[in-house]
């Protein structure tokens, strides 16, 4: 069962969000509102480390499991689809209070209105599938 | 127990979501969460209609069982590793959020006043769900990411894509924050 591990690290994904209150809609809104360190804590200290992980990562030459090298794949050099897909990604984040991952977890955590936000955020995709060509990037 | 049972500390959880990165970079995989929605499409038939969805959704399926994961951790913390304690919001948020017209702020982990049935029955309700979740997954794509995929592991990577994604991320949200959800509610 090589998924299993993928579970395993999904189920401390969706706890580790859980606990830290950053699936929480009022936690955005606060961040937001610069109104506690809580949020920029969390995410500060994760890209903290992980800039040093990956540092690290790649200074050893550490190999994945499957004995690979391990590539991380750097992303397209243009500007306009970040800055305006970040913007309306900023837009339903602040609104829904939940980016895509969180949205899964509290699916688990019983809000199964979190359902329509996940079908609207997949149609969503899919019209960026369909309009990608006309769209500046 | 005490300590898994109350919300966990920035200084816990920040470094837990890097090992969580880390995890997935050493078994050959990197952590973005909005990727599944393009897989979803695919499975979905997506690939009839874009070429954005020809995509080999097998290759991607580790994901959606990080998803399914999440779904189930997101189970676990709230039946068996939660106290039911409030949130520890800030007493400016609790009331701007009360001016707002949000009561008992923090109680849950979602406002009421947006998830809850009785909120979704209603046009607005129902708009509100609908457009953010399709904001989110237009632009986490358009984007190229989303918190996980950017914010994340794209930062810890020092890639000045990520880097403009995550401004954007926070122009919209101030914006949402300070001048839409103002005027919606």
């Amino acid at each position: 069962m090589k998924f299993i591990k993928f579970l395993i690290v999904g189920i401390f994904f969706g706890i580790i969000l859980v606990k830290s209150e950053a699936v929480s809609w009022y936690r955005i809104f606060e961040m937001f509102k610069f109104q506690s360190f809580h949020m920029y804590g969390i995410i500060g200290s994760a890209v903290g480390l992980g800039i040093l992980s990956i540092y690290l990562i790649k200074k050893t030459g550490v190999k994945s499991i499957e004995g690979k090298d391990i590539k991380i794949p750097s992303k397209n050099k243009s500007f306009k689809n970040y800055l305006f897909g970040g913007i309306l990604f900023g837009f339903g984040w602040a609104l829904a209070g939940a980016c895509p991952g969180p949205m899964y977890i509290l699916l688990g955590t019983g809000v199964f209105s979190m359902l329509i936000v996940i079908a609207s955020a997949t149609l969503g995709t899919f019209v960026y599938g369909l309009l990608r060509d006309k769209l500046p990037h | 127990m005490e300590y898994i049972l109350n919300p966990w500390p920035w200084y816990v959880s920040g470094p837990l979501i890097t090992l969580i990165m880390v995890i997935l970079i050493l078994f050959g995989k990197n952590f973005g969460m909005s990727s599944n929605l393009r897989t979803l499409c695919t499975i979905g038939g997506g690939d009839k209609y874009a070429d954005f969805f020809k995509i080999n959704w097998k290759s991607y399926s580790w994901n959606l069982v990080v998803a399914l994961g999440a779904i189930l951790g997101g189970f676990i913390a709230t039946q068996y590793l939660s106290n039911g304690a409030p949130i520890d919001l800030s007493v400016e948020t609790i009331k701007d959020l009360n001016t707002l017209g949000f009561s008992n702020a923090g109680k849950n982990l979602l406002p009421p006043e947006i998830y809850s049935w009785d909120a979704i029955l209603s046009l607005k309700g129902m708009s509100i769900l609908i457009i953010a979740g399709f904001l989110v997954g237009f632009g986490a794509r358009y984007a190229g990411g989303c918190t996980s995929g950017h914010a994340i592991s794209g930062l810890s990577n020092l890639q000045m894509p990520s880097l403009i994604a995550v401004i954007g991320f926070f122009i919209g949200g101030l914006v949402m924050t300070h001048f839409i959800i103002p005027l919606i509610f």
